[in-house]
């Protein structure tokens, strides 16, 4: 059978670690290598990249022999609002300021979840843009606005 | 008697007002996250790393102790009530807890977690204070043969602790050890892995990285099956437990406190190991062996004691040698880096109010977390019926707005979102973070070592084998590694964590 459908874990994190070894491998060819007496900054990188794609490799040829659980489910739709959530924080969280970028994060992340409602989700916007106005800004004096540059401050 | 000294010395730094306040606030903050589950100690420490700057250091490491140790407590709560643990040390606690109080005794049941809990706080307060000073002064004896060797015990203990399959988790060691190496290389000054990305120059925040893979990805894991949550116990009466109840709690908060100091002191998953093992051994030689997972006394009070001490006990490789043995202890030595205390076996000679007072604070801190638990259990319940989906927008945010003011800049908030993505991404495959947190910390520590053993022996690797410290590190590693993947204890392993 396809080892990527009866051990999909070992296939995969063996691909993603013969991935990552063999392109740490090779940006570290840029590098000056030194000698072990004198190490340059691609001895040691080297060295790992190469045990992770020994890793990796064992890995692979174990999902073809040895049969593994299933990933299960994934929470994509999770997993993509929350990712985009931040994301667009850290987008606007200048530009338009607090009042505008964490009830945007705090709404948008909510509707991840299967008991969404939009009542609850406003007003917990409204509390958390409080709280954190008074307590990071006011309190901690972290340097962000309340109200952005695009509205002219 | 210089131990009376030291303790005295501890007790004067840790009996200020202003210390006890931090400790105080420190097993409130961690009782909270402990009992609010998709909250974990590393996160929240993470978070408030940056409040800490502006306390005096002392103050800033009793609070960020008390609530780590504080979370092991608030956990069980948690898994008492509600079935689901609040802290991952406390999974073991659900199966019996939850039980007792769905038969109508939740309030004996969080008693004996507190009791196991504040016995093994006490005696492995002390285990730290007898044992931490003499480690430390072996420790200063090292070279960097015997360090970077060190950090390879560290590393393969974490692997074989670490749950699911050695593979995965020796690969994200070395994963961890790389991604460590991103910015600039400290002897050559060359920009390693940066793809010219200038913020990256100076590597990788670990706050960012552990912020993303903790906080982030665990929202993601808890958004899987949101369904699918029990009921909340929220009458907590009679809390007194019975003459008989005290007997048999007795001898498994002695056995898990044995336990929980000893498996603590190692790297990786030490603490969170030592409840599962606690609990399986409990099993075995419990004359109540039938009644576990239906509500045996046994199977709370094991498991608890192992996990506060394991807590305790993990700030010794901290403390003594400078070496993380968790993400938790590598955001205590980034907190004293930024207070500009250099960690290491130096820091008990050249801080001895700091190290005392911490370690006598955490006695203290146990005591707030018996009064805190149980007179106040009232206030916790309401807490723990918080709904999930009002609380991950929050963590969102804290995490989102922590890591923006590290450096204040956006750019750490998109690291940190990347970094949720491959902490999810890995916890499909079964692959750990801890070993990868950990392996991150040490990245830049163990290429310094070798470099400087290399310098010291001419270029040659023997170096490691033939200074006898450093091949003892090194074959006790390689024996801790050969044991676990033998066919016996690769099954006994699966069993333990599978509880």
């Amino acid at each position: 059978m396809n080892p990527i459908a009866r051990n999909a874990k070992d296939f995969w994190t063996g691909f993603i670690y013969i991935f990552v070894g063999s392109g740490a491998l090779i940006i570290s060819r840029d590098y000056d290598m030194g000698t072990a007496l004198k190490m340059g900054p691609a001895y040691f990188p080297t060295l790992l990249s190469v045990l992770l794609m020994v890793i990796g490799i064992i890995s692979v040829l174990r999902s073809f022999f040895k049969s593994g659980s299933p990933i299960g489910v994934v929470a994509w739709k999770g997993l993509v609002l929350i990712v985009a959530s931040t994301l667009l924080f850290g987008m606007i969280v200048r530009g338009a300021g607090l009042i505008i970028a964490l009830p945007l994060l705090v709404i948008v992340s909510a509707s991840a979840s299967v008991r969404f409602s939009w009542k609850t989700s406003l007003a917990e916007a409204v509390g958390i843009t409080v709280f954190c106005i008074v307590i990071f800004l006011k309190g901690l004096g972290v340097p962000l606005p309340i109200l952005g540059s695009w509205f002219g401050n | 008697m210089e131990l009376l000294a030291n303790l005295g010395l501890g007790l004067s730094t840790s009996l200020t007002p202003l210390n006890l306040l931090y400790c105080l606030i420190g097993v409130f903050l961690g009782t909270l996250i402990g009992v609010l589950p998709g909250l974990g100690p590393t996160a929240t420490i993470a978070m408030l790393l940056p409040v800490t700057f502006t306390l005096p250091p002392v103050s800033a490491l009793i609070m960020l102790a008390g609530i780590y140790y504080g979370s092991q407590y608030g956990g069980s709560t948690t898994s008492i009530l509600v079935n689901v643990p609040g802290e991952a040390a406390s999974v073991v606690t659900a199966l019996d807890g939850y039980q007792m109080a769905r038969q109508g005794r939740a309030g004996v049941a969080l008693t004996t977690a507190a009791v196991g809990s504040f016995f093994a706080g006490t005696v492995a307060t002390i285990i730290l204070a007898l044992f931490a000073p003499p480690l430390a002064a072996v420790a200063l004896k090292f070279g960097p043969a015997e360090f970077f060797s060190l950090m390879v015990l560290g590393l393969l203990a974490a692997i074989v602790l670490a749950r699911g399959s050695l593979l995965h988790a020796a690969g994200m060691v070395v994963l961890g050890l790389l991604l460590g190496l991103v910015g600039t290389d400290v002897n050559s000054g060359a920009q390693r892995f940066t793809f010219g990305i200038l913020r990256l120059a100076d590597g990788i925040g670990f706050v960012v990285v552990a912020m993303g893979m903790f906080g982030l990805a665990e929202i993601t894991r808890n958004l899987e099956n949101e369904g699918d949550r029990s009921t909340v116990v929220k009458k907590v009466a009679n809390l007194m437990p019975t003459r008989e109840d005290w007997k048999r709690m007795i001898g498994p908060i002695l056995r898990g406190t044995a336990i929980g100091s000893a498996l603590g002191i190692l790297p990786g998953s030490g603490s969170i190991l030592g409840s599962f093992a606690a609990y399986a051994i409990e099993k075995k030689v419990s004359k109540n062996s039938k009644e576990f997972g239906k509500g045996a006394i046994e199977g709370v009070a094991a498991p608890e004691s192992a996990n506060n001490a394991g807590a305790q006990t993990s700030f010794i490789p901290m403390l003594t040698l400078g070496i993380p043995s968790n993400p938790v202890m590598a955001l205590m030595i980034g907190a004293m880096i930024i207070q500009g205390i250099q960690p290491g076996p130096s820091v008990i000679t050249e801080q001895p109010k700091l190290f005392w007072g911490i370690i006598v604070s955490m006695w203290f801190g146990n005591l707030f977390l018996v009064i805190l638990n149980l007179p106040m259990i009232g206030m916790w319940v309401r807490i723990v019926s918080v709904p999930y989906q009002l609380l991950f927008p929050a963590i969102l945010v804290f995490c989102s707005i922590g890591v923006f003011s590290l450096n204040n800049t956006e750019f750490d908030i998109y690291v940190m979102a990347f970094f949720a993505v491959l902490g999810y991404l890995f916890v499909k495959l079964d692959c750990e973070p801890a070993p990868m947190l950990l392996a991150f910390i040490l990245g830049p520590m163990m290429e310094e070592y070798m470099r400087r053993a290399l310098l010291l022996s001419r270029g040659d690797p023997m170096v490691f084998i033939t200074r006898p410290i450093s091949a003892t590190l090194l074959a006790l590693g390689a024996l801790a590694i050969i044991a676990a993947s033998l066919p016996a204890m690769h099954k006994k392993r699966e069993e333990a964590f599978r509880e």
